[in-house]
């Protein structure tokens, strides 16, 4: 469903966006469900001379079964829902598979400031690449962010990975993201942050191996 | 029946005349009118708002007729100021406050609240916020521009919001607005526990009777560490504390809870008193007894119960444990389950009734048909691997308004117009009233279903112009639809104007009972005098609030107050 709009673009892009599709049908049947019965009612019992309407209390078991079955059926739906939501929240929050590198992403008013390893690969060391708006990474190849804010809370969102972490001042909060295709996408600021939250607009740039290690020898000799 | 009702009837008969019966009434009635205008007043300019920045958003960068130019500071306090005036100062006085002063007394057959002078203090201090907020528009450094939820650092440090003043007036006017609700609160609690009519069992109140008192005792319970947070908050922008600063080892998480704690509740504060006022409005025109009447009380209970584990639901990605969204998640969709019975129950009354397509039975199916949609995408939203992907995009936006419209807007359209005879003594135009109804309905999917799908293709909130983000731009032609349905929307508000005054200065004499309605307030006179009844002529109950079309009766209604 997603996917047409907005590219899949790491490896759990998908999974979150099966999700949504279990979510869509479940509640999609429900919906049209309640809303059909709720306009055939309206059409079926609207006033006709010389009709009195029905008394029905819908205390008596033979009554209350119209709203208990449903009831129950729902939460079997919500039951289904839990399970599929909390198996994707695991693999993409909980669960930190083993890391290729480590990235260090730190929001501020109003600009992205990410720090990427240079030659050695290894984050914090003083060959690192400091970068403003533009996240370069490989593809393929698994990442863990460390996330921090320099003073109000931002959102590092990136749609196409499907990927979103409030950066809390105070904090290092480490999540991971694997990317899956080569290209430019947008980074957003997903929490309002001052009168620049508007402007807060940031790229990753996901390079295939080759072109990744040459940005990282040009911009490490830059250094 | 309680004496300090008595003693408080006795009061307004020598109380002030004249322009000052208005301004220093202790009438339910009145105080009622009063909030349900300055209500109105407020809704108008949180219209006008939207108006100004759906404006930027279709048209960025050009001057919006009637405002002019809109700087990013300005868009922000604008849809922050949207915000908190939608729902304080418009959903909540309306719905509770004047609907509840107006109808409970009334319905339980009482002459006054219990407390008049309270219920007057709290109208006055809800005047004095309602006069504040506005005033934060104003001060030197503009409104507050932190969204609704005022997270921390943003609001608390002055040199981040650049709103010194702004978001300290805009924190005082919402703690002020918090106790005139709970002053307003108790005087419902207590006067629904002792100044019922004879005769009135628990289960022969008003539907919408118990969903106020039940929205009033969530809310008292659930505004206390609100109330608190902002304290500390208010220190932090003014004292220079450090209660959300983490390099003095406050948390700025911590203000997120509270908020929350308090803000997930509040959604079923103010949805109670519109399911309430539906339930009232399905039983006479579909002249059908309510479908489990206890059912309707006993789930409105649960709901308000569950309501109190689920606020973390908003902060799934907020930095909290991650192990702690899996819990959220069982919660939030656990609440599903009573607020999909309540809908199944209103759906079920309609069966057999003889519907009358009235134009307050409109809103009130609205509000059913209308809510599911609210329902329904609030799942995708309660699941925490979906809510990674929807967390701060429109799709949150589209979905809290077609929960938030439907309560407040279609809700209050309902109420209004089934109760406008008793409260002017005249009938409303049906026909000015249904062109009302379908040209606010229809540009209201117009406006929010392009919505839904902005925020599926992945576009954030609060952001002044999506032409800075290259993914976005391209679904422009959304925005403007959304903007024009809007004015559309806003441009039929006029007939409803139009038709409350002509109804208020020509309409037809309303009568004690023009729908043919069985609670108590349709017993007395349109509009109904001071002290409701005659003094030695006080309604008693005999029976429930929805005996319609009882078998073997000629008539198909059946007067809680008439004897047999």
């Amino acid at each position: 469903m997603i996917e047409r709009m907005v590219l899949q673009a790491s490896s759990y892009a998908a999974s979150v966006d099966g999700l949504i599709l279990l979510i869509t049908v479940l509640v999609g049947f429900w919906f049209l469900m309640a809303e059909g019965v709720f306009f055939w009612l309206i059409f079926k019992f609207r006033e006709k001379p010389g009709r009195k309407a029905m008394y029905i209390t819908g205390e008596k078991k033979s009554h209350k079964k119209w709203i208990s079955i449903p009831h129950g059926l729902v939460l079997v739906c919500d039951v289904f829902i839990i399970i599929g939501a909390v198996k994707v929240w695991y693999n993409v929050k909980q669960h930190l598979p083993e890391p290729d590198y480590e990235v260090r992403v730190i929001g501020q008013q109003w600009a992205w400031v990410f720090q990427t390893p240079g030659p050695d690969g290894v984050l914090d060391t003083d060959d690192d690449i400091q970068t403003v708006d533009k996240l370069h990474v490989e593809t393929d190849k698994t990442y863990h962010f460390k996330l921090e804010s320099r003073d109000v809370i931002h959102s590092f969102s990136v749609p196409v990975f499907r990927l979103k972490q409030d950066a809390v001042p105070g904090r290092s909060i480490t999540g991971w993201f694997h990317p899956t295709r080569t290209g430019t996408y947008d980074i957003q600021c997903a929490e309002i942050c001052g009168i620049g939250h508007g402007v807060m607009a940031g790229q990753i740039v996901v390079h295939d191996a080759p072109e990744y290690a040459s940005w990282v020898s040009d911009n490490a000799a830059a250094q | 029946m309680a004496e300090a009702a008595a003693v408080g009837a006795h009061e307004h008969h020598h109380g002030p005349q004249g322009i000052l019966k208005y301004i220093w009434s202790t009438d339910h009635k009145i105080i009622a009118m009063q909030y349900l205008f300055t209500g109105m007043f407020m809704a108008v300019i949180g219209g006008f708002m939207a108006y100004v920045f759906r404006m930027q958003l279709a048209f960025p960068g050009l001057p919006v007729p009637g405002y002019g130019v809109v700087s990013p500071g300005e868009y922000n306090a604008l849809v922050t100021n949207h915000g908190t005036i939608m729902i304080f100062w418009v959903a909540m006085p309306v719905l509770i406050a004047a609907f509840g002063n107006f109808l409970i007394p009334l319905m339980i057959g009482a002459d006054d609240m219990v407390f008049p002078r309270i219920n007057r203090l709290s109208y006055q201090v809800f005047l004095i916020s309602a006069i504040l907020i506005l005033v934060s528009l104003f001060v030197e450094g503009g409104g507050f521009g932190g969204a609704w939820t005022a997270y921390p650092p943003l609001s608390s440090v002055s040199d981040y919001n650049l709103t010194k003043l702004g978001s300290s007036i805009w924190l005082v006017a919402v703690a002020l607005e918090f106790v005139a609700f709970l002053l307003g609160g108790i005087n419902f609690i207590v006067t629904l526990m002792n100044a019922r009519a004879p005769g009135m069992k628990a289960y022969d109140i008003p539907v919408v009777v118990w969903m106020i008192v039940i929205a009033s005792i969530l809310f008292m319970l659930s505004v206390g560490p609100l109330i608190a947070g902002a304290v500390m908050l208010l220190f932090d922008q003014t004292l220079g504390t450090g209660f959300y600063d983490p390099t003095r080892g406050g948390d700025p998480i911590l203000w997120q809870h509270l908020f929350w704690f308090f803000g997930h509740p509040e959604v079923y504060v103010v949805l109670l008193p519109a399911l309430g006022i539906t339930a009232e409005i399905i039983t006479t025109f579909s002249r059908k007894k309510l479908f489990g009447y206890k059912i309707v009380i006993f789930t409105a209970v649960a709901t308000g119960v569950l309501s109190f584990f689920v606020w973390a639901h908003h902060q799934f990605i907020a930095g909290i444990d991650p192990r702690m969204a899996n819990i959220f998640t069982v919660t939030t969709l656990l609440i599903s389950v009573p607020i999909a019975e309540l809908c199944f129950v209103y759906i079920a009354t309609l069966y057999g009734g003889s519907i009358r397509l009235t134009t307050p039975m409109l809103w009130a199916l609205a509000f059913i048909g209308e809510f599911l949609i609210g329902g329904v995408t609030g799942i995708f939203l309660g699941a925490s691997g979906a809510d990674i992907y929807f967390h701060d995009t429109y799709f949150v936006l589209a979905h809290f308004h077609y929960t938030f419209f439907p309560i407040a807007i279609i809700g209050t359209f309902a109420a209004f117009t089934y109760w406008f005879p008793k409260m002017f003594g005249k009938m409303m135009n049906d026909t000015l009233g249904k062109i009302h109804f379908w040209g606010t309905i229809i540009p209201f999917n117009f406006i929010f279903i392009p919505l839904f799908v902005l925020g599926l293709g992945g576009q954030h909130r609060r952001i002044y112009n999506y032409q800075n983000f290259p993914e976005l731009a391209e679904m422009q032609p959304l925005r403007v639809l959304a903007t024009g349905a809007l004015i559309v929307m806003l441009v039929f508000q006029f007939v409803f104007f139009w038709n409350m005054f002509k109804s208020w200065r020509s309409g037809e004499k309303a009568g004690k009972n023009p729908w043919k309605a069985n609670t108590l307030e349709w017993t007395t006179d349109s509009p109904p005098p001071h002290g409701n009844w005659p003094a030695d002529d006080m309604p008693k109950v005999y029976r429930g609030p929805y005996e319609y079309s009882v078998p073997g009766r000629d008539d198909d209604y059946w007067p809680q107050n008439i004897p047999g």
